[in-house]
């Protein structure tokens, strides 16, 4: 069964979009990531142009952050203080980036500069993740199941910086500029990726800010739900690239996936976990990296200039 | 000097197309009964409109027509004109593949199909398909931008080849059915990813390498029913739109947390 998607203005199998959705979804539940790292090249993949799948993910990233953080809402798992410094940052990063996309269309280097911040990022997360996760399995085997100790004190430049800011929940006296800096830098990512900035955020949040892991997810949703939707408003109204078909699409499958996929998370071992999802981001990111260095088989893209 | 004979002949063929469409028009009146058998081509489409709804994936419209006397019949649609970049790809510091170079060419018909009842060669000369812009590689297409004249044809061909790849651009022989020599037909097909706006379908009767005579008619192709609405929904009030977008996500969202709480 095809559909129409009127901004994209292509034609999909329904299921195909429900297809990855759902598988997609599976992945987000199973590794309790957004899955819009994964989303976004598999839209530019069949065919979507990369400027609606990126506002259109951002769409879709909303939806799926808002039913991601009830759950830790609930339970108490939100630091909110931290999350609005974030936010702030978030928005000011996510403004900075859609103007950033819109110059870089114009320049004809969009697709580029999406493909190069995904390698990037992409091979940055995924190589960490990958030895970190590699290193806990080593050591729980060797202490004989005790659990790799993360985050600490340490005490560095980063400790050294004004404008201190007292975080409750998160245990943590530190200068704001640092959530700040995270925010901005997630924010550029979101609105040029059509991610949610999760997959560089968690880390952050636990490496650079020393965040404790039980609050991390929680308060990075708290904040992409208003980065993703600031996103969501500025692509539509300074690009009109926010498909809401294809979104709803990709939505209502995603929600059933992420629902299987945490019930078969709750079955495996989190460091399992973390090195499965270190070598799919890894795999992404070669197979971007490989198509952006790979002789093209045609040498001529063709785009439309100005309106009539 | 290109874009003179070019505007030439495009004024050229206005006028042609001008005389054969209000020939009628000046000609009826008390002989009707006789140019009604003087007509030498009537064609016409099945419909008029296509409308891309919902389910679209793309559509065949059917072409007919009649001749007073045996001859070839050439037909071209044409899109809407619009603006196009094409873009070639350089190597950077050795590794990685960006966009280049790139020339902007004016007034480029989005769509473009020749159909013909036997290979186009056969049927005209160069010189008049390119009087009556028949044929992808006669079509004159103004072009812009920071590449050396002599390169500008690679990007042109380009330019066709990426149509023709994605369906929008073709040059077929022998699409054209005649039947008893006098009667023609030919199925038009529209890919899925057809631009919408109004097409000019014309249809040529060839005799001896020449035009004598030719029919243009209209086609609209458009969005309808809830797509056309959210398209110019996202284009006329996208602030609008984009709330609207942000809403259903937060509702979405937040209905699908509250079902899995409930299980």
């Amino acid at each position: 069964m095809q559909i129409y998607l009127p901004i994209a203005e292509m034609s999909v199998n329904v299921f195909l979009i429900l297809g990855m959705g759902g598988a997609i979804g599976f992945l987000s539940g199973l590794f309790g990531v957004g899955g819009g790292f994964l989303m976004t090249p598999l839209l530019i993949f069949i065919g979507v142009p990369p400027a609606v799948a990126v506002g259109t993910e951002a769409n879709q990233i909303v939806a799926s952050s808002v039913s991601g953080v009830l759950a830790h809402w609930r339970r108490g798992n939100v630091d909110i203080k931290m999350g609005v410094v974030l936010l702030i940052g978030g928005l000011i990063g996510s403004f900075l980036g859609v103007i950033l996309f819109k110059f870089l269309r114009s320049l004809g280097q969009i697709d580029l500069a999406i493909s190069l911040s995904y390698v990037f990022f992409l091979g940055i997360i995924g190589s960490l993740m990958f030895l970190e996760s590699l290193n806990s399995i080593f050591k729980s085997r060797r202490s004989g199941g005790a659990p790799a100790k993360r985050g600490g004190h340490r005490h560095s430049w980063i400790h050294g910086l004004p404008f201190k800011m007292r975080f409750r929940k998160s245990k943590l006296y530190i200068s704001a500029i640092l959530p700040l800096a995270v925010g901005v830098i997630v924010g550029v990512l979101a609105a040029i990726m059509g991610v949610g900035g999760g997959f560089v955020m968690v880390p952050a949040m636990i490496y650079l800010l020393g965040m404790p892991t039980q609050v991390v997810i929680g308060t990075s949703l708290f904040q992409i739900i208003f980065v993703t939707a600031n996103t969501t408003f500025l692509q539509a109204t300074m690009n009109q690239t926010v498909d809401v078909v294809l979104a709803l699409l990709l939505l209502v499958a995603a929600v059933v996936g992420a629902q299987i996929g945490a019930k078969f998370g709750a079955k495996l071992k989190a460091e399992q976990l973390r090195i499965l999802l270190a070598i799919m981001v890894l795999a992404v990111c070669a197979k971007l990296g490989f198509d952006m260095m790979s002789t093209p088989t045609e040498f001529f893209t063709m785009g439309i200039g100005g309106k009539h | 000097m290109r874009t003179m004979t070019a505007s030439f002949a495009r004024l050229a063929r206005l006028v042609l197309a001008c005389t054969i469409l209000f020939a009628p028009i000046i000609m009826s009146g008390p002989a009707h009964a006789q140019e009604h058998e003087r007509q030498p081509l009537v064609a016409d489409l099945s419909r008029h409109l296509v409308a891309i709804t919902t389910g679209f994936a793309g559509t065949d419209v059917l072409l007919f027509g009649a001749t007073d006397e045996p001859g070839d019949v050439v037909l071209v649609v044409r899109g809407p004109n619009r603006d196009e970049i094409v873009r070639r790809k350089v190597r950077l510091g050795g590794m990685i593949w960006a966009n280049g170079p790139a020339v902007t060419l004016h007034d480029v018909p989005a769509f473009y199909r020749v159909a013909a009842n036997r290979p186009l060669e056969e049927i005209m000369s160069p010189a008049a398909r390119e009087r009556h812009q028949i044929g992808d590689d006669v079509l004159n297409l103004r072009m812009s931008g920071d590449v050396a004249p002599e390169d500008r044809a690679e990007f042109r061909e380009a330019l066709v080849r990426l149509k023709e790849s994605r369906d929008l651009y073709t040059v077929g022989p022998g699409e054209v059915n005649m039947l008893a020599n006098r009667l023609f037909r030919t199925e038009l097909h529209f890919p899925a990813n057809v631009p919408t706006g109004t097409y000019m379908v014309e249809v040529y009767l060839v005799r001896d390498g020449e035009v004598v005579s030719a029919e243009i008619t209209p086609l609209i192709i458009s969005k309808v029913g809830i797509g056309a609405d959210i398209f110019q929904f996202a284009h006329e009030q996208s602030a609008l739109y984009g709330i609207a977008a942000i809403i259903i996500a937060v509702f979405a969202g937040w209905l699908a947390g509250v079902a899995f709480r409930k299980k």
